[in-house]
């Protein structure tokens, strides 16, 4: 019990004092992740969006897919991801496994889907309404996309924040494709797991405090937009 | 990002300044022809029934042409075909004698009889109509502006359209359309649940707009706004649309059965 009051005092003073390797674990973290969902932003939101749009053959099946992968389990994803970047692997001599650019690959390929899926449902209902008032002004297929994209702009905000509170909190693909080198591809989930196993619980613990209002303060701050909308009649 | 770029991106609708607007009459514009704007042998089928049954309507003639009838009777989906937002199952709607294309598209203005507004301010949303029909970004302020005051909404230039009474919404929804300068405008029961006031800025407006040479088609339920209004009337019923009358003579000897029948408001469906 004195073990853990004191670690935790402990982590409160790595935290209170910038302990500076515990700002190094948080900073990686905080690039990668953030790289990860504007890269998955980049692909998810005009994807999600154009299969809103647009109809074409196998467009039920897509969707599917898309939801399907919501769930993909983050080892599979790192496993896939390892496969690619390894020696052997297609990818190989670009020589970015066990850096940062492995880990925003592999949390990429987790939120990309999440971010295409929500993004598809949220400008599928507002296509419904827009429709032919958009295409009464003569907009085309692209117009219509970048449209629709920034009409739900609020709500797209939140499913970005949702992809990023996957990002930071997920640890196996990481893991696996970064390989938690220390100084170079140790993130907070990483950090957690291994400082723990060492029983070096002060360092695991300030992580974990850090972490847990990152995650927080997230999904504090998308519940706020979204009830913000929700007092707004226009937006 | 900057926090306040980020804020404007979140919460648009910023206040904007109160710039003294300089035109006042809706304006005419060049564009490519639409005209005449012809729908032939017009058949919608849903589900085995006949929505629009060989309808045909040419908007060519300068003025104001009503389209009455009961409910039911075909004239939103009238509307739609003409604007080419719906392909017909047979016949064919053209505009200027070939098939309707979206570089036209704001050439043949369309007023829903549901306001669909833009998550921004009333003035976005007529800038917004204005650049999709190619108009420089420039001029869209201006132009936007202008097309505000022609429908007295100039003081609500920077509210944000959502927010606007339905009244507001829908002169709105008018001005936005007439905007971009159409030849041809089909309206939908724009002055619908409007109170007098309301109405009266929007018929004004409609006059001013014909005054100027547009070829409106006004879909509406009420007789003395027919005759206030309109040149001519072409009754629809049953997914057919009779050729177009006078005012005078629709209402004093209509040339069907059904047409008295719905005169006298004594046909139901
Ligand atoms: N997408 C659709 N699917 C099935 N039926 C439809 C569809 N759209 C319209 N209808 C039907 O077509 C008929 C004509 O509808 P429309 O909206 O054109 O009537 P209207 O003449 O505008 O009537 P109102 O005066 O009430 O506005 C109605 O019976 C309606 O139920
Ligand atoms: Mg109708």
């Amino acid at each position: 019990m004195d073990d853990l009051s004191g670690a935790f005092a402990q982590a409160f003073r790595l935290i209170a004092g910038f302990d500076p390797d515990l700002l190094e674990i948080v900073t990686l973290s905080l690039q990668v992740s953030l790289s990860a969902v504007i890269v998955a932003g980049l692909i998810g939101l005009p994807a999600g969006a154009a299969v809103a749009v647009m109809r074409f053959p196998g467009r039920a099946v897509v969707i599917a897919v898309m939801n399907a992968m919501m769930g993909l389990p983050p080892v599979v994803a790192g496993l896939a991801v390892y496969l690619m970047l390894s020696r052997a692997g297609p990818l190989g001599d670009w020589g970015l496994l066990y850096t940062p650019s492995a880990m925003v690959i592999a949390q990429t390929v987790l939120v990309a889907p999440i971010i295409a899926a929500l993004t598809r449902q949220a400008i599928e209902d507002l296509h419904g309404d827009y429709d032919e008032q958009l295409r009464a002004f003569g907009i085309g297929r692209s117009g219509m996309i970048t449209t629709l994209l920034w009409e739900a702009r609020v709500g797209l905000f939140t499913v970005l924040l949702a992809g990023f509170g996957r990002a930071i909190a997920e640890v196996g693909a990481v893991i696996m494709v970064g390989g938690n080198i220390n100084h170079v591809t140790r993130v907070m989930t990483t950090a957690i797991a291994l400082e723990t196993s060492k029983g070096a619980l002060e360092l695991a613990l300030g992580l974990g405090i850090v972490l847990l209002v990152i995650v927080l303060g997230v999904n504090a701050l998308a519940g706020l937009l979204r009830m913000g909308v929700a007092g707004r009649a226009h937006a | 990002m900057h926090w306040q770029g980020f804020c404007a991106w979140v919460l648009p609708g910023v206040p904007m300044p109160d710039v003294a607007p300089r035109i006042t009459e809706p304006e005419k514009f060049d564009g490519p022809e639409v005209l005449p704007v012809s729908g032939r042998e017009l058949v919608v089928e849903r589900d085995g029934r006949k929505l629009v049954d060989g309808a045909a309507l040419t908007i060519d003639q300068p003025g104001v042409t009503a389209l009455m009838g009961p409910n039911g009777a075909g004239k939103s989906l009238l509307l739609r075909l003409l604007a080419g937002l719906i392909a017909p199952d047979h016949g064919t709607v053209t505009w200027a004698g070939t098939a309707p294309d979206r570089l036209r598209a704001s050439r043949v203005g369309l007023v829903f009889h549901r306001p669909v507004m833009l998550r921004r301010t009333a003035l976005a949303n007529v800038a917004f109509a204005l650049k999709v029909s190619g108009v420089a970004r420039v001029e869209r302020h201006d132009r936007a502006l202008a097309a505000l005051a022609s429908g007295g909404l100039e003081h609500l230039a920077a509210s944000p359209a959502r927010v606007l009474s339905g009244g507001e919404q829908q002169r709105l929804s008018l001005v936005r359309a007439l905007a971009p300068g159409p030849q041809a405008l089909l309206l939908d029961e724009p002055t619908a649940n409007l109170d007098p006031g309301s109405t009266l800025a929007i018929e004004d407006l409609i006059v001013r707009s014909a005054e100027a040479g547009m070829r409106i088609l006004l879909v509406t339920h009420d007789p003395a706004q027919a005759q206030r209004l309109a040149d001519r009337i072409a009754f629809m019923h049953d997914g057919q649309v009779e050729a177009p009358v006078s005012a005078d003579s629709f209402f004093n000897e209509p040339a069907s059965a059904k047409a008295s029948a719905f005169v006298a408001g004594r046909l139901v469906l």
